[in-house]
């Protein structure tokens, strides 16, 4: 029973799941929760492509996110766009400034590569900070329009906006799936391994390392176009670095490198913090010491210490199996 | 020509605190080879130690940084202990990502404790000098006399005392240093706790010019992470040099360029570095 969990039936129960929600809650404000939640959730899938399957951790994350939610910001508001063209130009944008970027970082390794991402998180949010002509500074972009209908299907109401998170969450979901199991994946899970071991497979390190990066960001970059048309409101707190060590910690509770676990994390832990609202400003209290409790004691994740338990009974299984 | 002057005491003043900060970062990586994120709240726990001591204790401005240096060593030792020690032997990403967590606990910690608003630490020395045109509050002074006074006394404990000379013995290798009886714990304890303590020192040198709240460290260590890459991660002349190069490029920069975006000149000068020369401006190869 628990084995069938795992392939396309686990996926169809929470794809189920997730569809029904807004029936079983019928509250407006747990509908808000779970969109953030699944906003996140986008981003933290990204940043689990670059760190967990590539190894290289990334502190600009929430940098980038920034960038596709202020490009729609300013295209909306400033410039009159509708909503669907800012959101592909968002994904362009970031892309766009991924590039250079991750091409000038990628050149660092290790320790290097986080330091010098933690600088340009830093001036990304600076840059939004300081430049008022372009971002509105510390001001912040207010009056962005939800997305316009598709169809006859409008996005102004609590559910619309809910159902609109999760099919791009779904996608972004089902993208990533195909990524992770495909010879491209392997690729990216190589160079996590190590360098010279990728090299010596013939693998051209820093294209791969840069396709990683730059898909990486997309995912940031369109969340964030999302965020824009979600909460509708934009300041430069986005791209504070703090975004990035939420998105770690979902990415680390649920497991580094594993599809499901920064899935469960990045919905799990914000909901926990609901619970625990009157922590709200002091979460970190608590948090920050269950980070460190489980970077020591369960480094796989809950997910992936749970795979490593079932891969191990599954071995000492085949063995028992197998006649003396 | 005073405005030239101006800038130079700026520019040591700023350098001078970075240094401190990044010497203590340098440290620690040269030893455990380990980004310290949380060095920014020991710096920041550093300033609110010395800024209850001075306000609710009445002590005095040399006691208070006195205490604040203590608190912080045994907080940054404790820290090694619990934190960093498990995970001495666990790859790169692990020890950054713990020590994320020791960040956000410590900053969240002082907010519970002293809350969120900014606060104004108190000077004794509030008198102005005029130095030939150049106007230098005596707390600038003060801070590039002490900061300068302190990078020589580490440089004395490092190279003259046996305790100093076990850092450098084992951040130049690893087995050679147990091999002739140094306690590999007992020196990253250690070095932590001189880290702490540099941080607690600089914070109250420095917050008597600025404000204490409980997100102060944020800027100062990033620009000591890339004063640190500049100068050679581990290396303890790169951090003086680094610290001095990033203070002068921002009060010049400042003044000639832009006040507004002082705070991005260090890290666009990282990046285009980094950019010409991937391992550093005083390092060959890393």
């Amino acid at each position: 029973m628990m084995n069938r969990l795992h392939g396309p039936l686990g996926w169809a129960l929470l794809l189920l799941a997730g569809l029904v929600f807004p029936f079983v809650t019928g509250n407006d404000y747990h509908l808000t929760v779970m969109s953030t939640a699944y906003l996140f959730a986008i981003a933290t899938l990204g940043l689990n492509l670059i760190v967990g399957y590539t190894g290289q951790f990334n502190l600009a994350h929430a940098g980038f996110m920034a960038i596709g939610a202020y490009t729609v910001g300013i295209l909306t508001v400033d410039h009159g766009y509708s909503y669907w063209l800012s959101f592909f130009m968002a994904g362009a944008v970031t892309v766009a400034v991924g590039l250079p970027l991750g091409w000038v970082s990628l050149r660092l390794k290790g320790h290097y590569f986080s330091i010098f991402t933690l600088c340009v998180g830093y001036i990304i949010y600076l840059v939004i900070e300081k430049w008022d002509d372009l971002t509105h500074g510390p001001v912040g972009i207010i009056g962005i329009p939800a997305p316009e209908p598709i169809g006859d299907f409008g996005f102004e109401t609590p559910r619309a906006q809910y159902y609109l998170m999760f099919f791009f969450l779904v996608l972004g979901v089902w993208v990533m799936r195909r990524i992770a199991n495909s010879l491209l994946g392997r690729t990216f899970m190589a160079i996590r391994n190590g360098d010279e071991l990728a090299e010596a497979l013939g693998i051209n390190l820093m294209r791969n390392k840069l396709t990683a990066f730059l898909i990486s960001v997309l995912y940031a970059g369109w969340a964030g176009a999302l965020y824009a048309g979600f909460v509708r409101f934009l300041g430069p707190d986005l791209a504070g670095v703090h975004h990035t060590f939420d998105m770690t910690m979902y990415m680390l509770v649920g497991g580094l490198g594993t599809l499901i676990g920064p899935l469960l994390g990045s919905i799990s832990v914000p909901w926990l913090t609901q619970y625990l609202q009157f922590l709200q400003e002091y979460r970190f209290v608590i948090f920050g010491p269950i980070l460190i409790l489980l970077v020591i004691y369960l480094p796989h994740g809950v997910v992936g210490t749970w795979l490593g338990w079932r891969a191990r009974q599954a071995a000492a299984a085949r063995a028992q199996a197998k006649p003396e | 020509m005073e405005i030239f002057f101006q800038q130079v005491l700026n520019g040591l003043t700023l350098g001078g605190i970075y240094s401190l900060v990044a010497l203590g970062l340098t440290l620690v990586y040269g030893i455990l080879h380990v980004p310290n994120f949380a060095h920014g709240a020991f710096y920041m726990v550093g300033a609110f130690i010395a800024y209850t001591l001075m306000t609710q204790w009445g002590v005095n401005y040399w006691l208070a940084m006195l205490g604040a240096g203590v608190v912080v060593a045994v907080l940054a030792a404790v820290a090694e202990r619990l934190v960093f020690h498990p995970l001495r032997n666990a790859s790169g990403l692990h020890p950054m990502i713990a020590a994320i967590g020791l960040l956000l606990f410590l900053e969240a910690g002082v907010q519970v404790i002293w809350g969120p608003d900014f606060l104004r630490m108190p000077t004794p020395y509030t008198g102005i000098f005029d130095i030939g045109g150049v106007t230098a509050p005596a707390q600038r002074l003060l801070i590039i006399a002490a900061a300068f006074t302190l990078m020589l006394a580490l440089h004395l404990f490092l190279t003259r005392t046996v305790m100093g000379s076990t850092i450098i013995a084992m951040a130049q290798n690893r087995e050679g240093a147990s091999l002739v009886g140094i306690d590999a714990n007992r020196v990253a304890m250690l070095t932590f706790a001189v880290s702490g303590v540099l941080a607690a020192f600089a914070a109250t040198l420095y917050a008597p010019i600025n404000l204490v709240y409980p997100a102060m460290g944020h800027l100062v260590i990033t620009k000591a992470f890339v004063i640190i890459i500049l100068g050679g991660m581990g290396s303890v002349p790169g951090a003086i040099l680094g610290g001095l190069i990033i203070g002068f490029a921002e009060s010049f920069g400042a003044f000639y360029v832009s006040d507004h975006y002082k705070d991005i000149i260090a890290f666009v000068a990282l990046v285009v570095i980094l950019s010409f020369r991937p391992q550093g401006i005083f390092k060959g190869a890393h």
